[in-house]
């Protein structure tokens, strides 16, 4: 009796256990990825301290002797959510009495925030329309973001075209023996659904939930992973964290580097803009500052820290 | 120093053997009861407000997309221009994925449970016991790891030599619902192996020994009165074991390929863990009170698992007595 007794609170105990585990599995799972991305944003604050020389304390003291102050509203583009986070945690670093607002509802709704004033800045992860324009939005570009599509070692095929890219993405091409290679099946991976990179791919080459996939994963170190352990594998992921575990396709022939994405030539790569309404110099001084930052040291070691290619 | 401490020691002693020792005893009693309610609140508290929030977040998705949208249709698209919400797969997926891996991890964790509790020696016990119990604390990542390692390059090669020349088949580089299984069916083993241990313990030795006295070999003992004996113990274990695989969700989101498909063998597959798992961190809108309601629908169906449990355990009970 007694044993048994015990037996059923033990097995009771833990199916309280099995229970608010498996509950909290989930929500401890999302915790974690938004405390990853808050690191990710956080990071180029903190690395970004210690490089601090001399010359910039001179420059934040300048700032600080302009005394700049208010609220800078931020909207748009999802995709641009880390650069935004990043960048107006630094500068509210930097100008104590300047607080910054970043939201993300989409590039065209941040375009839209930006005419109807309700936002100082519109960010926007494609080209701005002719409409758009028309309509006084001023195109400022503040950095690019590239996409390698990267290839297991084992691929002879190294150069792909847009075509050939889409064709295999949806599922038309499953072999790289029909792009010339060994027979070997190809393994399509990918990311999940609302990742950013996944919505630029898909959006640059209008495969828009078009794409075949054989493998959602949800983050970019595992897309390497899976590709880098798996042959025949084919995936995309941001540019700046591919390393010799893979290799790095030509598209159209042209190599993903900065260089070329910057000459416009890598044809897997968007701007992202943050569009004013009328030119930067109409704006106030605060906004002014803010794109002056944007362009300064500081601002471009933030740019690049979230994975992104400075403009010149 | 030493007249001090006496002198504090006084008033100290006078209170316990004074007139106030009443007074004082109920309130150290009232404030003990007082607390040890707050300790047993902390638990209540938590699962009311889990159940509260998981209900409040995942029920607008169901008025908003429709319970029939949700549920049975196929299509899991939430970022389309026409958005698409159907969980059916992956409904499918974990009820498919659980039964698959407790048909095989409760065989082998009852077959353990049997061995180590009638048949081995103690030296033996000795080393598969601490196994055991060490397999149950492995974290769950790790045996994602070593599945992604080990089982998907195995899975590969078989997928290659199998759909060779299948013109249709998309090849997932191993990740697939067999991989998964294997993973949950090695997660569950310590819990299955531990209950039925005890279960088995639990039957009184009047009945083996009964069995045995009558002639019956040690074979037959076990098949036809241990396990007999145990088996509302062997059940709680098989329910425990479904509890555990059906809530696990970082190992098998390594290995499973996390794609909504439907839960063929070969198929690159996403569990309704994994499915809130792996959009949780860029979702919004609609697509994210949808991963609330997936949440509630894990939810439902871990509640389900418990209450079967309860009912079996006092079913059970009543038997024994």
């Amino acid at each position: 009796m007694m044993i048994s007794k015990f037996m059923k609170k033990a097995a009771v105990m833990a199916c309280c256990v099995a229970l608010i585990g498996g509950v909290l599995t989930g929500c401890g799972k999302s915790d974690d990825s938004k405390d990853a991305n808050n690191s990710n944003t956080g990071n180029p604050g903190v690395t970004n301290e210690p490089t601090k020389s001399e010359d910039n304390k001179q420059e934040d003291n300048k700032q600080e002797d302009k005394k700049l102050s208010g609220t800078i509203t931020l909207i748009g583009s999802t995709s641009m959510e880390k650069l935004s986070n990043a960048v107006a945690e630094d500068f509210m670093n930097k100008n104590g009495n300047v607080t910054v607002t970043p939201e993300f509802v989409g590039s065209g709704a941040g375009i839209e925030a930006v005419l109807n004033g309700t936002a100082d800045i519109g960010n926007s992860s494609r080209n701005l329309k002719d409409a758009e324009k028309e309509a006084g939005a001023v195109e400022n570009i503040v950095a690019i973001d590239g996409i390698a599509v990267v290839l297991d070692k084992s691929n002879t095929v190294t150069n792909l075209t847009k075509d050939q890219l889409i064709g295999i993405y949806t599922g038309t091409i499953r072999n790289w023996s029909e792009l010339g290679g060994n027979d070997q099946p190809i393994v399509v991976i990918g990311r999940e659904a609302g990742s950013g990179t996944r919505g630029a791919f898909e959006e640059i080459l209008k495969v828009e939930d078009q794409c075949v996939y054989a493998n959602e994963l949800d983050n970019t170190g595992a897309v390497m992973a899976k590709v880098a352990s798996t042959a025949g594998a084919i995936g995309y992921v941001s540019l700046d964290v591919v390393d010799d575990s893979v290799i790095v396709a030509d598209l159209d022939g042209v190599a993903a580097t900065a260089e070329n994405i910057k000459a416009g030539n890598y044809f897997l790569s968007r701007p992202f803009v943050m569009a004013t309404k009328g030119e930067i110099s109409e704006q106030s001084e605060l906004i002014q500052a803010f794109f002056e930052y944007m362009k300064s040291e500081d601002g471009k070691a933030i740019i690049e820290a979230v994975g992104l290619i400075t403009v010149d | 120093m030493k007249n001090k401490k006496e002198e504090k020691a006084m008033p100290v002693s006078s209170t316990i053997h004074g007139g106030m020792n009443h007074k004082a005893a109920d309130k150290v009693e009232k404030i003990a009861h007082g607390i040890f309610i707050t300790c047993a609140f902390v638990a209540v508290l938590a699962v009311v407000s889990i159940s509260l929030y998981m209900i409040i977040n995942g029920v607008p998705a169901i008025f908003k997309v429709g319970l029939k949208e949700i549920l049975f249709s196929t299509v899991w698209k939430p970022t389309a221009t026409e958005p698409s919400f159907g969980i059916a797969y992956v409904i499918l997926t974990s009820i498919v994925g659980t039964f698959a891996a407790i048909l095989i991890g409760v065989p082998i964790g009852v077959g353990t449970a049997v061995f180590l509790t009638e048949i081995a020696n103690k030296k033996v016990a000795a080393i598969i016991t601490p196994a055991v119990e060490l397999l149950a604390g492995i974290p769950s990542v790790v045996y994602g790891l070593l599945g992604l390692l080990i089982l998907n390059p195995l899975m590969y090669k078989l997928e290659m030599y199998l759909f060779k020349d299948s013109p249709t088949h998309i090849f997932t580089g191993g990740a697939n619902l067999i991989s998964a299984v294997l993973v949950l069916a090695i997660m569950i083993l310590p819990t299955v192996i531990s209950i039925s241990s005890s279960a088995l313990r639990a039957v009184p030795a009047s009945l083996k020994n009964a069995s045995l006295a009558v002639g019956a070999t040690k074979i037959q003992t076990i098949t036809k009165v241990l396990l007999p004996a145990a088996k509302s113990g062997i059940v709680t274990a098989i329910i425990l074991g479904i509890g555990r695989a059906i809530g696990e969700a970082m190992a098998i989101s390594l290995v499973s390929g996390s794609v909504v498909n439907i839960p063929l063998p070969f198929n690159s597959v996403r569990f309704l863990t994994t499915a809130i798992v792996s959009e949780m961190s860029y979702s919004q809108g609609t697509h994210r009170q949808v991963l609330f309601t997936i949440g509630l629908v894990l939810f439902v169906f871990i509640m389900i698992i418990n209450l079967s449990l309860n009912k079996i355990l006092k079913k059970g009970g009543k038997v024994e007595r």
